[in-house]
């Protein structure tokens, strides 16, 4: 195994003269945890807004999360199975996207002064993505490590009183405009790179998903403030009562 | 019609200020600066035209690239304004302004002023792709070729219509931060033979020539290439086609 290795350092090539697969995975998988990533934050979206619609629709949502229908009241053990799945996942496309940032100040230096000379849209995107990427090591990790310790702690009230009373919302607002610029970019250059969509006139194609993608990025940016603005709002009338949770008919006690 | 007026046009037209890099390398004397020049615009002029008029009527020591002033050779590539574009495509009157700053192309070795080197890296390039048709066949000239589906034929033919000018380099800042990376000349050129029935190589053979960082797993999709060539290849299209054959080889 060890020759193995050396050889490959001394040739770049294994002992059969063969170059590694390694690099070709590393590329799948960077491009494969970034889309589950970037579905899983669409989901996400999806879920956490229900507290737009009503307190106990939102209520709902996270009880069958809990799997309220198997456990009685539900449980936050499949909650904290299901963070630290996307804990595992988030780690590992950051371990493999990291592999494409300027790493020297050398690198750095020379993309940024060809990027602003060029003024080109694409690569300044990836400027963005990239920069977006570095802030979400330390934002999602946050936010992730947060959940995972306190994953029975979701609900309209005990969500609400994180945002605000413990101070959660301004890490939010940061986390949420990183996400969103970043996940949005990261599809569109993953059409691209893998040409999803290549069939036919792949320029017209392109300038479709462009705009796709500034729709998506603009709709999910309404719906997360919205939903971040609700959740605040329900935090600061709720400041009084700080710890004690929602509940209703259905669920006549939150579970902690 | 009126003629006055058009030949008036002509004579006076407006007057443009070329910003142009100038630099020698091999001369110790010599420090980077740009310097202006102002010349007076005539109608359908390209950069390429402008440059000659530079040349020939205010400085004999300028020096630029330029052999066919048609769009087809590829040497008179340059920085227009910030973007690698040919010279002799350009047309001067694009720029409402009348500014104009020309730089030579970024990544390749640099002669003096706008002259820049891309033969020595484009035959490098073309030895570590194997830009040539493999195969045992014995081909016997006297005979006619083997006839290949005219669509595949035109896919591949369209690929040769890359003239080398390093347009897709200059505007790549993945290769300009790693000096390694193959760029979309490189990675295309393969496609070109992997879509060629006449070529008899595997997947795996061209694994074996891009298969790594420096090549089309070094591609971060910048778009850059896509965008500035001259020649309009499908760049984006044919290098997302290799990654995925690339991907799949066991």
């Amino acid at each position: 195994m060890q020759q193995e290795q050396i050889i490959e350092l001394l040739t770049q090539k294994d002992a059969k003269k063969k170059k590694s697969r390694i690099p070709a995975r590393l590329d799948y998988l960077q491009s494969a945890t970034g889309l589950l990533l970037a579905i899983f934050m669409i989901f996400h979206m999806l879920f956490v807004s229900t507290i737009l619609i009503s307190k106990d629709f939102m209520l709902a949502v996270t009880k069958a999360f809990e799997l309220s229908f198997i456990f009685e009241g539900g449980s936050s053990v499949p909650v904290f199975i299901s963070i630290a799945i996307v804990f595992v996942i988030f780690i590992a496309h950051a371990l493999l996207a990291m592999r494409k940032f300027p790493i020297s100040y050398r690198e750095y230096k020379r993309l940024k002064i060809h990027a602003n000379l060029m003024n080109h849209a694409d690569t300044k995107l990836w400027m963005i993505q990239a920069g977006t990427g570095f802030a979400l090591f330390f934002l999602g990790s946050i936010h992730l490590y947060t959940m995972l310790t306190n994953p029975g702690n979701i609900g309209p009230y005990a969500s609400s009183d994180r945002v605000y009373s413990d101070l959660m919302w301004p890490l939010y607002i940061l986390l949420l405009i990183a996400v969103e610029f970043h996940g949005a970019i990261g599809l569109y250059r993953l059409s691209m790179k893998w040409g999803w969509f290549d069939k036919g006139d792949g320029k017209e194609t392109r300038a479709k998903l462009k705009k796709a993608k500034i729709v998506l990025s603009g709709v999910m940016l309404v719906l997360g403030f919205a939903t971040l603005f609700a959740y605040m709002q329900i935090g600061q009338e709720h400041k009084a009562s700080y710890g004690e949770r929602y509940y209703n008919e259905t669920y006549p006690m939150e579970q902690k | 019609m009126n003629r006055q007026h058009h030949q008036d046009e002509i004579i006076e037209g407006r007057e443009i200020t070329l910003t142009i890099f100038r630099y020698d390398p091999n001369n110790k004397e010599s420090k980077p600066h740009y310097q202006d020049y102002k010349i007076a615009e005539t109608p359908g002029m390209t950069l390429y035209i402008a440059l000659i008029n530079i040349l020939t009527r205010i400085d004999h020591d300028l020096s630029f690239d330029f052999v066919c002033r048609a769009g087809i050779c590829g040497s008179c590539a340059m920085v227009v304004n910030g973007k690698p574009r040919l010279a002799c495509k350009t047309l001067t009157s694009e720029f409402t302004d009348g500014k104009i700053t020309l730089l030579p192309l970024p990544t390749f070795q640099h002669i003096k002023d706008l002259s820049i080197d891309t033969g020595t890296w484009m035959n490098a390039m073309s030895v570590k792709v194997e830009s040539w048709i493999h195969s045992k066949e014995q081909v016997d000239i006297s005979k006619l070729e083997k006839p290949i589906e005219p669509e595949v034929a035109d896919e591949v033919f369209e690929l040769d219509r890359c003239i080398e000018c390093g347009i897709c380099l200059a505007s790549c800042s993945t290769r300009v931060m790693r000096e390694d990376f193959l760029g979309a000349v490189g990675l295309v050129r393969t496609a070109r033979f992997a879509i060629d029935p006449h070529d008899e190589r595997t997947d795996d053979d061209f694994y074996e020539l891009i298969g790594d960082d420096d090549g089309i797993f070094g591609c971060m999709s910048l778009l850059g290439c896509e965008d500035h060539c001259p020649k309009d290849l499908p760049l984006q299209t044919k290098i997302a086609y290799m990654r995925r054959k690339m991907v799949e080889v066991k």
